[in-house]
């Protein structure tokens, strides 16, 4: 029974194009437990393409991408993602929530508590029963937060969560995410909003043009930036790539 | 055309036993056909939307284009295989309402498969990446599908209905339109324009309507009961 | 899947039930003029009050009725082409064929009569005349009793139809309604069966112009097709059938069945040489 900690996740001079052109070229990084990491960029700087390859929806031309430890097959998974644009199905929320736990194997008598936990965590209680696609656009992300989280995984990946949510969404779901890295799941979080990254982030990795160019804890990043690029961006005029 | 509005009334009034026992026909052998498509047909469809495999674009197109197989040509090739000379004239199923069943079936799989595999193939394009994150196989993923995808996949079953409950080319060369055992509402239709009682055959052809309008009226209020409280 | 195995059974079960549901029947190949005519509608529930035999007819074009009876889908066929009756005995097909009744044909024409033939009682003297006067003539075309019947008459009055027919000669493949609707809408000349003409209701302008020539005698004939042939054959229960109908309670059936007072069909089992 091999179940031990799945990170550190390392990365190996991964390279990933479409075409002839390159988005990703030759990263290499590792992921730590611990402080939580944020994926920083300007639009088009390869985030959520580096996002995909390291939750393994999408293969590497080149390089490795290695998690430590062994997933035991059948066991529920121990990396989540949520995506920009959450996906519901056609039921009711905690149906939705059931349903992950259904397809990571789970018995169906254990299922109940574990939604009902998960939908506590990020508030959703009382809108059970709703059908999933009727909420909005911030409840249907805490949702699919609630749905990722529901397995407890080690880690939980985010690509710009809030980018398509309104202000105050944004601060809910923001405190959901804030409250899960409390309780101890890695965070790596995908965005290109400042203010964002210093508000949730303790690490930042910096992408610009598919290449990794810096990676410095938040405060240190924000006011002194070892890297040209870097500095552009936070004064934002980082010009518009490709 | 007054006067086929009149008798259609009239014979809707009357009860004639013997017209509701051709409405019972028609739709207890379209019916089962459009279940039978169905069972057949979903699956089919949704393996065909989610999977990869050699030929899939060919079979595609394929069954795109049988959308539009004659009802005539189904009819004769069904009959060929029925009948005491083909290959499964030992069922003796020739000239009986099973034979009509086979032969609606065949005629609207495609209609079903074509019509299910679209629908689920957007779906799919919409849900792929969430689904795979979550872990989900791709026959989990067609079957989580088929049931998201339930409203239109009504839609197509009621596509299907009415391909079937409209036709008479394949019925009429399997079922042989016997009095009383595989006359059904169009080949009684078919039967009554030749022996020239057209505003008979029209009072016929406008309950046939009728019934269909109700069947896609009662489909879509169950649709929409049901919507309300699923989303 | 297993529920949906279970489905599957379930609704081919339903759907089978009903072929299932043990009557006796027989499968008769007889023509659309028969049927169309009521006859059926009225000779067959004496029949099966009598016997408990369902009697499931197929109504096709006498080339199509002989043709599934070929295929071994019939036990027996009803016929009105006796030349067709006697090749499908020659091949062995039938058993034996036995005369059973007999209606006529008549020439339905248009009131204007263009043609010049109403009132006659010569067939073979009005075709020559429609061919002359080029009035439009519409055939069934469909290799059915009529049909035949059609082509033996204008061979009968020195036309080689196949050589000489031209625009005014409509073959239309159709069975004796959807003919007779043609011809309606055509204002045109047809050669029909009486029994269907005196059913049929869209006659627009036609009126019978010819009748009463003996050459439009029209003869039915019951065959059982040949068991040794086509093993699936119920060669009991249409063997009764078969009998009954020129049994002497059958031929008295037969002639009791009328249209508007009219009978049809005249029983001629006895008659040799029919």
């Amino acid at each position: 029974m091999t179940n031990g900690t799945i990170l550190p996740l390392r990365l190996h001079e991964v390279c990933f194009g479409v075409g002839s052109r390159a988005i990703i070229e030759r990263i290499s990084l590792e992921i730590e437990p611990g402080p939580s990491t944020i994926i920083l960029g300007a639009n088009g700087a390869g985030k959520s393409v580096l996002m995909r390859l390291m939750h393994g929806l999408l293969s590497p031309a080149s390089g490795r991408v290695e998690w430590s430890g062994s997933e035991r097959p059948g066991a529920p998974r121990k990396q989540a993602m949520v995506f920009q644009r959450p996906v519901m199905l056609r039921r009711s929320a905690r149906a939705n929530v059931e349903y992950a736990l259904k397809i990571a194997g789970v018995p169906g008598a254990k299922r109940a508590p574990l939604v009902r936990e998960a939908l506590e965590g990020v508030g959703l209680s009382h809108l059970a029963s709703r059908p999933a696609r009727v909420l909005s656009g911030g409840e249907q992300q805490r949702l699919a937060l609630a749905r990722a989280w529901a397995l407890h995984p080690e880690v939980l990946f985010l690509d710009e969560p809030t980018a398509s949510l309104d202000p105050s969404a944004t601060r809910e779901v923001e405190a959901v995410i804030r409250a899960f890295d409390a309780a101890g799941t890695k965070i790596v979080m995908a965005t290109h909003n400042l203010g964002q990254a210093r508000r949730l982030g303790d690490e930042i990795v910096f992408l610009d043009r598919g290449r990794l160019v810096e990676r410095t804890p938040v405060e240190q990043f924000f006011s002194q930036p070892q890297t040209a690029q870097a500095a552009a961006f936070i004064k934002g005029e980082l010009p518009w790539t490709g | 055309m007054s006067e086929a509005f009149g008798t259609a009334v009239q014979l809707l009034a009357g009860l004639d036993p013997k017209l509701i026992e051709i409405v019972l026909l028609s739709l207890r052998v379209s019916i089962t056909a459009v279940v039978l498509a169905a069972l057949l047909g979903f699956p089919a469809g949704a393996a065909i939307a989610v999977g990869r495999f050699p030929g899939r674009r060919t079979l595609i197109v394929l069954l795109n284009a049988f959308m539009g197989l004659p009802p005539v040509v189904v009819g004769l090739v069904i009959y060929l295989l029925l009948s005491r000379a083909g290959p499964l004239g030992s069922f003796g199923i020739l000239f009986t309402p099973s034979a009509m069943v086979i032969a609606q079936t065949v005629l609207i799989l495609p209609i079903i498969a074509a019509l299910s595999r679209q629908a689920i193939e957007d779906a799919w394009g919409e849900y792929q990446e969430q689904l795979r994150s979550l872990g989900a196989s791709r026959l989990a993923s067609a079957l989580t599908l088929l049931w998201d995808t339930r409203f239109s996949l009504l839609t197509t079953v009621l596509a299907g209905f009415g391909r079937a409950a409209a036709e008479v080319g394949a019925v009429i060369i399997v079922g042989g339109n016997i009095d009383g055992v595989t006359r059904v509402m169009t080949t009684t239709i078919a039967l009554e324009t030749s022996k020239g009682d057209l505003p008979l055959a029209l009072g016929l052809g406008i309950i046939l309507i009728a019934i269909v309008v109700a069947v896609n009226a009662a489909a879509y209020l169950t649709k929409e009961l049901v919507q309300r409280r699923y989303g | 899947m297993d529920r949906m195995r279970r489905l599957l059974l379930l609704a081919l079960l339903a759907a089978a039930l009903p072929a299932a549901a043990q009557e006796k029947f027989i499968v008769v190949a007889s023509t659309t003029s028969t049927e169309q005519s009521g006859l059926f509608g009225y000779l067959l529930p004496i029949f099966q009050k009598k016997t408990g035999i369902q009697v499931r007819v197929v109504a096709l074009g006498t080339g199509q009725a002989l043709d599934l009876a070929r295929r071994g889908d019939a036990d027996v066929v009803f016929v009105h082409a006796k030349s067709a009756e006697e090749k499908f005995l020659e091949e062995g097909h039938g058993v034996k064929r036995f005369p059973v009744m007999y209606n006529d044909f008549v020439l339905i024409g248009p009131k204007s009569d263009p043609a010049k033939v109403a009132g006659g009682h010569d067939i073979l003297a009005a075709l020559k005349k429609i061919k002359s006067a080029q009035a439009p003539f519409v055939s069934r075309g469909d290799r059915s009793g009529t049909h035949i019947a059609e082509l033996a008459l204008w061979k009968a009055a020195g036309i080689d139809i196949e050589k000489d027919k031209g625009p005014w000669y409509k073959d239309t493949g159709q069975g004796m309604g959807p003919a007779l609707n043609t011809a309606a809408a055509m204002n045109a000349y047809i050669l029909s069966d009486r029994g269907t003409w005196i059913s049929f209701k869209n006659r627009g302008d036609l009126v019978i112009s010819v009748e009463g020539d003996k050459r439009l005698f029209n003869q039915y004939g019951v065959m059982l097709v040949n068991p040794a042939k086509h093993p699936s054959v119920k060669k009991d229960l249409g063997q009764t059938f078969v009998d009954w109908v020129v049994s002497p309670e059958g031929q008295n059936a037969i002639a009791g069945y009328k249209i508007g007072g009219e009978q049809l069909f005249f029983p001629n089992a006895g008659t040799p040489g029919a």
